[in-house]
C-alpha cells in the first residue's frame, strides 16, 4: 500500500525583505499508513514549516510531496483546499473552535465544504462526537466546555471527513497534565483503530507516546528513529526514571524520619532537573 | 446544490451575526435604511398623487380636447379679452375638415332665470351647444331624447335639464314635453340628462348645479354674438393628442392668417397632454428620488464596506480555520459577499417598512389627496435590488481581502 506521506527533497525558502530564509533545506520523509509519528525540534528548526507543507496549508519551494497516492505539490489554492478537506484533519494547540457555534456545528464545519448533504453531515458529526466521548455535549458552545472537551471537539472535527492524515500541532500545549493524558489516550485509541497520526511537539513525554520520532534542526532532519531507539528520548526516560526513583527515595526517607536531611535536599534537586527538562531541549 | 446550501447557511449565519451585534448593525445599515425609506416614501407619494390627478382627469374624459381664443402675450392689455374668441365659422370649418377629431361643439354660457310653474330660480347655468356634446361629455339623455342638429339648425326653443333641475324646479320625474320659461322665453323640455360628477377645478366640476342645455343657435339668439366661450372636441383616437393639437393649430393659424412669426392667438389643449405632463413631472420626481437614493446608498455602501473590513479583520482566525478545513477562496469570498448582501437587504427591508409606514400615515390623514398612495411593486423590487447590489459592490473588496488571506498567517493572527 502506498505510504500516506512521501516527501522527497523538499525545500522552502521565504523571502523576508531582501533576505532569503531557508526554512527547509531538503527533507525526505516517508510515513506509512497507521504510523504514529512525532515531529520534534526547537523553534526555528523548521518543524512548523514542515507541518504546514504536510497539511497542504503551504507549498514547498522545491521537491515533491505525494499525499495518499496523489501529488500535493504545485496545486492551486482551490485544489489545496480540497485536499485539506478530504485528506487532512487538523488539531491545533488553541483548538480554533467557532465561538458562536455549538459542538456539533463545529464538528460538521468541514462537511459544509464537502459534498455531503445536510442530514448526512449531522449524522456523521454526531457519530464522531460520540466516539470522542462528547455524545452528551453536542449542543454546548465552546465557552460551556472545559479545555479537554474543547480539544475533543476539535479532534472530532478533524476526524469527521475520515482523513488519511491526522495532523496535530502541540495538541496538549494549552492543557493541564491530567487532561493532556486524556487527549493522548484518545490519540492512542485512534491510532489503534488505524488512524495515521503526526504530532508536532517539543514535549518529550508527549512524543514518547508516538512510535517514531523525527527530529529537525536548521531545516534538516537530524534523526529519525523508533521512539525507544531515539537516544535523546532514552536519555529523557532515564532521567525521568532516576527522578522518580529519587522522589520515591525521598518519600521513604521522609517516612522513616531523621538522619536523612542531607539526602533529601539532593533528591529534590534531582526531581526538578528531570521534570523541567531544560537539558533535554538544549 | 452545494452552493445554494452554502448561501443559505451563510445567510443564516450572517443573520445570527447581525443579531449578536444589533447596535452596530443598525448604525451600519442606517444609510441604506434612510435611503430606501426616503425613496419608497417619495415614489409612493408621487405615484399616489399622480394616480389621484389622473383619476380626476379621467373623470373629465381622456379623449377631450378644448380650444379657446387667447390674447397673445405681446398684445396683452391692448386688445379686448374677447377679441380672439373662437368664431362659429372656424368651428364649422374644423368640424368639416379636421381628420384627428370625431366630434366638436362650441360652448356658450348664459346665466338665466328659469320659471316652472310657481318655482323661480335665478342664476341658472345655461349652456348652448351642438349635439356632439353628448358624445364628447358622455352624457346621454336618460329620458326623452338628446338634442339633435334639427334643433340647432331651426333655432328651436328646446332644452335638456339635469336631475338637479328637476328637483329644484319641482318638475315631473319625466318632464319631457313640459314647458318652462327661460328668460321669459318658452322652452320645451325634450329630455333629461344625468348630473355627472366632475372633479372640482375642471369646467363643469364641483357640486352638481341646476343645469339647462339648449341649442347653440338658440343661445346666441338670446345673447347675440358669433363666437363661443370655448369649444370642446373629441380625439378620434385616445393616443392622437399630439397629432390633433398640430392639426387644429395649423387649421386655426391658417384661418386666422397668422404668419410664421406670429404667436398663436388661441390655445388647443388635450387632456392627454396634461396627463402626459403630470406623468412627466411624476417621472421627474421619481428620477430625482432615485438620485437621492443613489447618494445615500453610496454613503450606506461605504458604511457596509467599513464594517465588513472590520468583520474580516476580527474574524481572521475564523477565516484561517475555515480555509484549513477545506474552504476554497471562492467559498470564503461568497461567505463575505452574502454577509454584506444580507446586511444591505435587511437595511433595505427596514427602510422599506419605514417608508411604507410613513406613506400609510400620510394616506390616513382625512381627505388626503394621497388616500390611495401605495408602494408600487417595482419600487419594492428596485430598492431591494439596489440594496443587494450595494452589498455586492461594497462587500466585494472586503470579501476579496478575506478570500486572499493566507491560512497560515490567518491562523497565527492575534
Amino acid at each position: 500500500m502506498a505510504p500516506v506521506i512521501d516527501i522527497k527533497g523538499i525545500t522552502k525558502v521565504y523571502r523576508v525583505g531582501v533576505e532569503e530564509v531557508r526554512a527547509l533545506r531538503g527533507i525526505d520523509l516517508t510515513i506509512a499508513r497507521n504510523e504514529f509519528v512525532a515531529i520534534m525540534g526547537a523553534s526555528g528548526s523548521g518543524k512548523s514549516t514542515l507541518m504546514n507543507i504536510l497539511g497542504c496549508l503551504d507549498q514547498p519551494t522545491d521537491g515533491s510531496y505525494v499525499l495518499n497516492g496523489s501529488r500535493a505539490d504545485r496545486l492551486s489554492a482551490g485544489a489545496l483546499a480540497e485536499v485539506r478537506n478530504k485528506e487532512i484533519g487538523f488539531v491545533f494547540q488553541t483548538f480554533e473552535l467557532l465561538a458562536r457555534s455549538t459542538a456539533i456545528e463545529n464538528v460538521a464545519l468541514p462537511l459544509v465544504y464537502s459534498r455531503l448533504a445536510w442530514w448526512g453531515s449531522r449524522k456523521r458529526a454526531r457519530e464522531v462526537l460520540t466516539m470522542v466521548g462528547l455524545g452528551d455535549r453536542m449542543k454546548h458552545r465552546p465557552n460551556q466546555l472545559s479545555g479537554g472537551q474543547r480539544q475533543r471537539v476539535a479532534i472530532a472535527r478533524a476526524l469527521v471527513n475520515r482523513p488519511s492524515l491526522l495532523l496535530a500541532d502541540e495538541p496538549t500545549g494549552n492543557l493541564d497534565s491530567t487532561t493532556s493524558e486524556e487527549i493522548i489516550a484518545l490519540f492512542k485509541r485512534l491510532h489503534e483503530q488505524g488512524q495515521t497520526i503526526v504530532i508536532v511537539t517539543h514535549e518529550e513525554d508527549i512524543a514518547g507516546h508516538a512510535q517514531r520520532i523525527v527530529r529537525l534542526r536548521d531545516g534538516k532532519i537530524i534523526s529519525d528513529n523508533p521512539t525507544l531507539a531515539d537516544p535523546i528520548h532514552r536519555d529523557y526516560l532515564d532521567r525521568v526514571a532516576r527522578a522518580s526513583v529519587a522522589a520515591a527515595g525521598t518519600a521513604i526517607a521522609a517516612r522513616e524520619g531523621g538522619g536523612a536531611r542531607e539526602g533529601e535536599g539532593v533528591s529534590t534537586g534531582g526531581v526538578s532537573d528531570g521534570v523541567g527538562g531544560g537539558g533535554v531541549r538544549a | 446544490m452545494t452552493i445554494l446550501r452554502l448561501i443559505f447557511q451563510t445567510a443564516v449565519l450572517a443573520l445570527g451575526q447581525l443579531w449578536a451585534n444589533k447596535v452596530r448593525a443598525v448604525l451600519t445599515m442606517l444609510g441604506i435604511m434612510i435611503g430606501v425609506g426616503a425613496v419608497i416614501a417619495t415614489v409612493g407619494a408621487t405615484e399616489g398623487l399622480k394616480s389621484y390627478i389622473l383619476k380626476e382627469f379621467d373623470s373629465f374624459g381622456p379623449r377631450k380636447v378644448w380650444m379657446d381664443g387667447t390674447v397673445p402675450r405681446s398684445q396683452r392689455g391692448r386688445v379686448s379679452s374677447t377679441q380672439y374668441d373662437l368664431r362659429i365659422s372656424e368651428l364649422l370649418y374644423i368640424k368639416d375638415n379636421a381628420q384627428t377629431i370625431d366630434a366638436i361643439t362650441p360652448m356658450q354660457f348664459l346665466s338665466g332665470t328659469v320659471r316652472a310653474g310657481d318655482e323661480v330660480r335665478t342664476g341658472v347655468s345655461v349652456t348652448g351647444m351642438w349635439p356632439d356634446w353628448h358624445e364628447i361629455e358622455k352624457r346621454q339623455a336618460v329620458q326623452g331624447r338628446p338634442l339633435i342638429w334639427t334643433d340647432v339648425n331651426e333655432v328651436r326653443n328646446v332644452c335638456l335639464v339635469n336631475d338637479k333641475a328637476i328637483a329644484e324646479l319641482r318638475l315631473d320625474s319625466d318632464p319631457s314635453g313640459d314647458f318652462i320659461l327661460l328668460n321669459d322665453r318658452r322652452f320645451l323640455i325634450v329630455g333629461v340628462i344625468e348630473t355627472k360628477a366632475v372633479a372640482q377645478g375642471f369646467p363643469g366640476g364641483g357640486e352638481a348645479r341646476t343645469e339647462l342645455y339648449i341649442p347653440y343657435t338658440t343661445a346666441i339668439a338670446m345673447q347675440p354674438r358669433d363666437t363661443a366661450n370655448f369649444a370642446l372636441a373629441q380625439l378620434k383616437e385616445a393616443g392622437g393628442a399630439d397629432e390633433a393639437k398640430a392639426e387644429l393649430s395649423s387649421i386655426l393659424r391658417r384661418l386666422r392668417r397668422l404668419g410664421g412669426e406670429d404667436e398663436n392667438n388661441f390655445q388647443v389643449e388635450t387632456v392627454q397632454s396634461v396627463i402626459d405632463q403630470v406623468s412627466r413631472v411624476a417621472t421627474g420626481i421619481t428620477v430625482a428620488a432615485g438620485g437621492l437614493v443613489a447618494i445615500s446608498l453610496l454613503v450606506g455602501g461605504i458604511g457596509i464596506m467599513n464594517i465588513m473590513l472590520v468583520s474580516v479583520s476580527e474574524r481572521t482566525r475564523e477565516i484561517g480555520l475555515r480555509k484549513a478545513v477545506g474552504a476554497r477562496p471562492s467559498v470564503i469570498l461568497l461567505q463575505f459577499l452574502v454577509e454584506a448582501v444580507v446586511l444591505c437587504l435587511v437595511g433595505g427591508m427596514i427602510g422599506l417598512l419605514a417608508g411604507a409606514g410613513l406613506l400609510l400615515a400620510v394616506a390616513a390623514i382625512p381627505s388626503s389627496p394621497l388616500a390611495d398612495a401605495g408602494v408600487p411593486l417595482w419600487a419594492v423590487g428596485v430598492s431591494l435590488g439596489f440594496s443587494a447590489m450595494t452589498g455586492i459592490v461594497f462587500g466585494m473588496f472586503p470579501a476579496i481581502k478575506a478570500a486572499r488571506l493566507d491560512p497560515i498567517v490567518a491562523l497565527r493572527h492575534e
